[in-house]
């Protein structure tokens, strides 16, 4: 308990607020698409991933069905696999982690608690790493769902340059983040090369572009970074 | 129409949204099995996670979604980085970095507004 405790206190903190910032802005996109309270909340809380949330906000509001939705939002998901997978030998006690356990905690990955994960838990006792992503995860997705329904009932119409701004926050608050989070070289090369190649894909393989954004150019970074380290070998 | 149906967003929410998103999460989790904290795969799989977050903070930025598209393309790429540049120089603050981009973002955008 004391760990889940030190995660919740560990939350309290700027990422979380620029985060509900940006929930803000979403609050005013659900409410201008149509989007009902509970629906905003529930899209919210179970799906928490701000981009892929922005995509099925698009999609319901345009009436599209049901598998197209779906394979639009998996799409723009599939970045929550490696990251899951990166984050999850950090989190396990070999032998002694139950799986359920990690499965349930996967919830909170999102770009948030996984920065702040990557960075800090290293530091922690094995065992207490779990509990604390758990606290920090839990607690983070609660004040953020009641920040997006409050904002969602106060905020009738938002100005434009003010929806602007709120929604400028993201793309600012990954990048400096993510370049925080770079423990290698590997990382920062990543970095520099999906944010180079993530329009080329997006204008030449709509749909699929974040996937082969993903696999092109992590997989340049690491070769090229590889290489720099250890030569052919 | 089944849309018409009072359940139908909630369907959508549960199908296309939670087990669209969830599903990778879980994947996520199923194939780090014996996955090692300091292996070449992981090093690889981190790459690949890096490249694809930061796929889409481009497209956030030259294909946004809502208001931010009203913005001209020059102005969000100038206040992105702006903001990025504060946040190195800024002793790699978060904090510094966003604020820069938004007052590089609505200064901008109120000058074009005078203009």
């Amino acid at each position: 308990m004391g760990w889940m405790l030190r995660g919740t206190r560990a939350a309290v903190s700027i990422p979380a607020l620029i985060l509900s910032a940006a929930f803000v802005g979403y609050a005013g996109l659900a409410r201008e698409s149509g989007l009902s309270l509970s629906e905003t909340l529930m899209l919210t809380g179970m799906v928490w991933a701000l981009p892929s949330i922005v995509v099925l906000t698009g999609a319901i509001s345009a009436g599209m069905g049901m598998i197209p939705a779906a394979i639009a939002v998996a799409l723009a998901s599939v970045r929550l696999m490696p990251m899951t997978m990166a984050l999850m030998p950090l989190l396990r006690v070999e032998g002694k982690t139950r799986r359920w356990h990690l499965l349930v905690s996967s919830h909170f990955v999102a770009v948030t608690a996984w920065v702040f994960a990557m960075r800090n838990l290293e530091d922690l006792p094995r065992e207490g790493r779990l509990p604390f992503f758990f606290g920090f995860g839990a607690s983070l997705t609660s004040f953020v769902f009641c920040v997006t329904g409050i904002s969602y009932l106060m905020v009738e119409r938002m100005p434009m340059m003010v929806a602007g701004a709120l929604f400028m926050l993201t793309p600012v608050y990954f990048l400096c983040s993510l370049w925080g989070a770079a423990r290698v070289a590997a990382d920062k090369v990543a970095l520099l090369a999906g944010l180079a190649l993530g329009p080329v894909f997006f204008l030449s393989l709509p749909g699929l572009d974040l996937l082969w954004t993903g696999l092109v150019g992590g997989t340049l970074a690491y070769l090229g970074t590889r290489f720099a380290r250890r030569g052919f070998r | 129409m089944a849309e018409q149906v009072w359940w139908w967003p909630y369907a959508m929410i549960l199908v296309a949204g939670w087990l669209a998103t969830d599903v990778w999460r879980w994947l996520g989790v199923l194939l780090s099995g014996r996955l090692r904290e300091d292996s070449e795969l992981l090093l690889w799989v981190r790459a690949v996670a890096t490249a694809l977050v930061a796929g889409v903070i481009s497209k956030l930025i030259l294909f946004p979604a809502g208001a931010l598209a009203d913005a001209p393309v020059a102005l969000r790429l100038a206040a992105a980085a702006s903001g990025f540049v504060a946040f190195l120089v800024g002793g790699q603050r978060v904090v510094v970095g966003v604020l820069a981009a938004e007052v590089v973002l609505i200064g901008g955008w109120l000058l074009i507004g005078l203009a």
